[in-house]
């Protein structure tokens, strides 16, 4: 093959081999690189962190109040965390709109008493609120990310914008603004960005009705209904 | 990490200047160019708002949207092999390496892992879409600057790869081949043989493509210095895959941070860089990444081993409860699934993290103070897909 | 033609009446053959490609399917389009190609008038075109074609003078500003003595052909200066409201003007309708001038088409620089070596 070299070729890294350690291959019980993130971002932002866990040799998650929510941004950059990989939010409200026709919603316009409401269940490092904010940020010369995750309480869905720390967060910021609902503060562009300026609602809430599932009921129940007789997990791989 | 080169910080510098010339009093009336959103240079359905001071760009504004299909939203009522054929749909040139990382954010979530020969598989395929996606970039790169021949040879030698994945998954575009646990089916008879043939075509089609387009003065006066963007920028942007690389950034998931179940580490390649940044160097190391890619799979296709495709899983599958990102090395750069899991048939959440989102996030700031040439030639070697935008 | 008229001794009108109805009949005639060999077929070769395979045999009649389905298509003007001069630009374009074909010698009589300044007619009549582009651009009310029609114009100014510079060389060595009067010298000078193919002046004028074939694909917009009508970047410019018959006339004046330019570099620096070894004076090139210059146009036609495939194109501001800080110091020094040549020798 031939290969030309042009006058201002890149260097290049060094090989991958075999013999390249992966996180993976270490996992060990207790990762201390991980430890040693989350103790530092712990002593920059104080009180602040309000929740954390760690998946040993695979990754970090690390819940902030929402006064540090710009504060974790800049922690996270001045530790080398330069790297901006996505913004986004949870909304932890178990659906209304199951996957079935009897869901929640079902019931009610069928007349058929309502099911126990399920609790809400907040994942990885917790969380007090119906929405979190997610967001993501990653080290490339650690090569180690942090997913941090913050509350909002339901009756003011505001944070900080990390727009002026993390300049990719600004077309995410308008992302979460119209399909969660929120706003940022000190956002410099604050309109939407995939909907119609003047569509109603927030489509990526649970409580936001997919219509074309409620219209047509779920065709992929069939495969997924378990034989008669046959236990859910029996099954076995092809 | 490299330190950031010249050309990278005289662009910001120009950024500054053309901030500073922007907001000056005497502006004369510009016009307000609306690119899109059917625009040959759009290759989909992205309009651009441009402003303009006779040719020159004083602000671009890209409005997405036009093809956005809620898949994060969709996720939420589909089991995970749904959403498997669903996700296809994103990147739709490259469609395999779509499905990759989110099956593997599944698995880990499952504590499964896929056979050797699944995973070497799955390593081939994923290089093969990377080289379907990229060579086509090439080819339709040089449409775009005007030199239409190079988008004929891309889409001849194209068809070479495309076979291949056809023949082992029955789907030219959207295979819909990747399962938890495995793949769906093994390999056709005489498949390694054909494919070796076809990674010497894409090889000799990259060397042809060296002559006629990288090579070319014009192309190289059209690409060379444009659009530079300088590392710093392109970290805090989360610009990613050849993008990144091309302002000097050495980093890639592939080697880095390489996900279980693929199989990188047994081949033997190299990560392309190119200092300056601008719309020449991510062209080129997005050529050298195609070598790379067929490189890999030549490696790889040696060395396959035997045994099952498929793990024992489940026939109804359940992911428990738990959360995991995973990202791998997509063609268009960094793709990654954040999933949520509830324990249930269905994921809680899927927070897709696509490439071009980001990628293309950086035009207002690159394009300000470009010329409408130099914006095609911008947003050409950004590129990106409109699926991969818009999700 | 004078000649061959002038036996049958027709009324001026008459004679006038054939002139037209040649030229006319021509010039899509040649639109024609270009369009087929060059765009359809030497293309798809080039790219791997078939080509046109249905109508006709081997698809040669493709073109005058397309024709036709052009002509079937209602004739649509934008909504602020400024109507008359949006409607007339298409024929102001055509109307600068058709004069291109008055001068043109396809032998030493069949020509429809054969001017003293035959060099100047043409090369001034062909920047007429840019006068229909604009108009076109103005009147559409689009964006995207104003913004063609200025590049177009800024691009013809800018490569109508290297043009002329570039056949300076040749008048200055032929001596005289008749396009015939080229043919004949170079059919009759001898290098060095040596008169065995006759004298073109591409062995001399090398530099002066290459500009003058860079200046035609500026001329003719084809890339790599094709950014007036640049599909990628401002969507064909000045032509993207036209539809139908009216962009039916923009295509036929594009590839006849192409193949005026070829003949135009045929009869300045190979010789035009004349061979080497037969005297220019012969009956013979009735019937062998049209051929000659025909395979010769050819060739200069396959030049302008091979690269117009294969470069990717420049920005204006690039194709500026060419011109005005390589292309025209070029020809100038050309001019003053071929001057200084004539007369030393």
């Amino acid at each position: 093959m031939r290969t030309k070299i042009w006058p201002s070729v890149g260097r290049v890294s060094q090989l991958s081999s075999a013999d390249t350690e992966t996180l993976e291959e270490a996992a060990p019980a207790i990762d201390e690189a991980r430890e040693a993130v989350l103790a530092e971002i712990t002593a920059r932002l104080g009180e602040g962190v309000v929740g954390s866990h760690i998946r040993p040799g695979d990754d970090l998650w690390i819940r902030v109040d929402r006064a540090n929510w710009v504060a974790a941004a800049e922690a996270a950059k001045a530790m080398g965390y330069r790297f901006f990989d996505f913004l986004s939010a949870i909304d932890w409200l178990p659906s209304p709109f199951g996957r079935d026709m009897d869901s929640q919603e079902d019931r009610v316009v069928s007349g058929t008493p309502a099911k126990e409401p399920e609790a809400m269940v907040q994942g990885y490092a917790g969380g007090e609120t119906r929405f979190q904010l997610l967001a993501r940020v990653y080290s490339i010369s650690a090569g180690m990310g942090i997913t941090f995750k913050c509350d909002l309480p339901d009756d003011d869905l505001t944070a900080g914008t990390w727009s002026n720390v993390y300049a990719g967060a600004n077309w995410h910021e308008r992302e979460a603004r119209e399909m969660f609902g929120f706003s940022f503060d000190g956002h410099p562009n604050m309109i939407n960005l995939y909907l119609p300026a003047d569509f109603v609602g927030h489509p990526l809430r649970k409580d936001f009705p997919l219509l074309a599932r409620r219209v047509r009921p779920w065709p992929g129940i069939v495969d997924v209904e378990p034989m008669p007789g046959v236990a859910d997990e029996e099954g076995e791989g092809e | 990490m490299t330190a950031i080169s010249d050309p990278q910080s005289v662009a910001a510098l120009a950024a500054e200047a053309v901030d500073n010339r922007v907001n000056l009093d005497f502006e004369t009336e510009g016009m307000t160019l609306n690119m899109g959103p059917q625009h040959p240079a759009t290759h989909g359905t992205l309009r651009i708002i441009a402003r303009l001071d006779g040719e020159q760009v004083i602000s671009a504004e890209p409005m997405c949207g036009y093809m956005h299909r809620g898949y994060e939203k969709l996720t939420e009522v589909r089991t995970y092999p749904q959403i498997n054929a669903l996700i296809n749909r994103i990147d739709w040139l490259g469609s395999f390496a779509n499905e990759v990382p989110f099956i593997l954010a599944a698995e880990k979530l499952m504590g499964v892992e896929a056979p050797p020969r699944a995973q070497w598989i799955r390593t081939i395929l994923f290089e093969m879409s990377r080289i379907a996606n990229i060579s086509l970039f090439l080819g339709d790169f040089g449409l775009q600057l005007g030199g239409m021949t190079a988008g004929f040879y891309a889409f001849r030698d194209r068809e070479w790869v495309l076979n291949q994945i056809e023949s082992a998954t029955g789907g030219r575009f959207h295979p819909n081949f990747d399962r938890i646990g495995g793949l769906k089916d093994d390999l056709p008879k005489g498949w390694i043989e054909s494919s070796h043939t076809a990674m010497d075509k894409l090889l000799a089609f990259c060397d042809e493509l060296e002559d006629l387009l990288v090579g070319n003065e014009i192309f190289q006066a059209r690409t060379r210095g444009i659009g530079v963007i300088p590392a710093e920028i392109a970290l805090s942007y989360g610009l990613s895959g050849a993008n990144l690389r091309a302002s000097g950034v050495d980093w890639d998931l592939r080697r880095d941070n390489c996900p279980p179940g693929l199989v990188y580490d047994k081949a033997d390649w190299k990560v392309w860089t190119h200092p300056d940044g601008d719309c020449f160097a991510r062209t080129w190391v997005r050529l050298q990444e195609t070598r790379e890619a067929a490189k890999i799979v030549k490696q790889l296709l040696d060395t396959i081993p035997s045994g099952p495709v498929m793990a024992k899983v489940p026939r109804i599958i359940k992911v428990p409860e738990g959360e995991a990102y995973v990202a791998t090395e997509n063609p268009l750069g960094e793709m990654g699934y954040y999933v949520v899991s509830k324990g249930d048939l269905v994921p809680f959440r899927v927070k897709i993290r696509s490439a071009s989102f980001n990628n293309i996030s950086v035009v207002p700031w690159v394009a300000r103070g470009a010329y409408v040439p130099d914006l095609i030639s911008i947003l050409g070697s950004l590129y990106f897909i409109l699926g991969d935008i818009d999700r | 033609m004078t000649l061959l008229l002038a036996s049958f001794a027709p009324p001026y009108w008459l004679s006038t009446l054939i002139k037209v109805l040649v030229v006319s009949a021509v010039v899509p005639t040649t639109a024609l053959i270009l369009g087929m060999v060059f765009l359809f077929k030497i293309m798809s070769w080039m790219q791997s490609r078939l080509g046109p395979q249905e109508a006709g045999p081997r698809g040669t009649l493709q073109l005058l399917a397309d024709g036709v389905k052009f002509l079937q298509k209602e004739d649509i003007a934008p909504n602020g389009a400024d109507l008359w001069v949006f409607k007339v630009a298409p024929l102001v374009v055509l109307m600068s190609t058709l004069l291109l074909y008055v001068a043109l010698p396809a032998s030493m009589h069949l020509v429809v008038a054969d001017l003293d300044v035959g060099v100047f007619f043409v090369l001034a009549i062909s920047s007429l075109s840019v006068i229909g582009v604009l108009m076109a651009g103005w009147s559409s009310a689009s964006k995207y074609s104003l913004m063609g029609a200025l590049r177009a114009a800024g691009q013809l100014i800018a490569y109508e003078l290297p043009m002329v510079l570039a056949v300076i060389g040749v008048v200055i060595q032929a001596g005289t500003m008749s396009l015939n009067g080229i043919v004949v010298a170079q059919n009759e000078s001898a290098i060095f003595g040596w008169s065995g193919i006759g004298y073109p002046y591409i062995l001399t004028q090398f530099l002066g052909f290459f500009i003058f074939i860079a200046a035609v694909q500026a001329e003719l917009t084809q890339p790599p200066f094709d950014m007036p009508v640049a599909e990628s970047e401002i969507v064909s410019g000045y032509q993207v409201e036209y539809t139908g018959f009216r962009f039916l006339i923009f295509f036929l004046a594009e590839f006849a003007t192409a193949f005026a330019f070829a003949a135009i570099a045929a009869v300045l620096f190979l010789g035009g309708w004349a061979v080497p070894w037969l005297p220019v004076s012969s009956d013979w090139y009735y019937v062998l001038g049209p051929i000659v210059l025909f395979a010769k146009v050819m060739i200069v036609a396959f030049i302008i088409f091979w690269v117009r495939f294969t470069y990717p194109r420049f920005r204006e501001d690039q194709l500026q620089s060419l011109a005005w800080k390589v292309l025209i110091p070029l020809a100038l020094v050309n001019i003053v070596v071929t001057a200084v040549l004539k007369v030393v020798l």
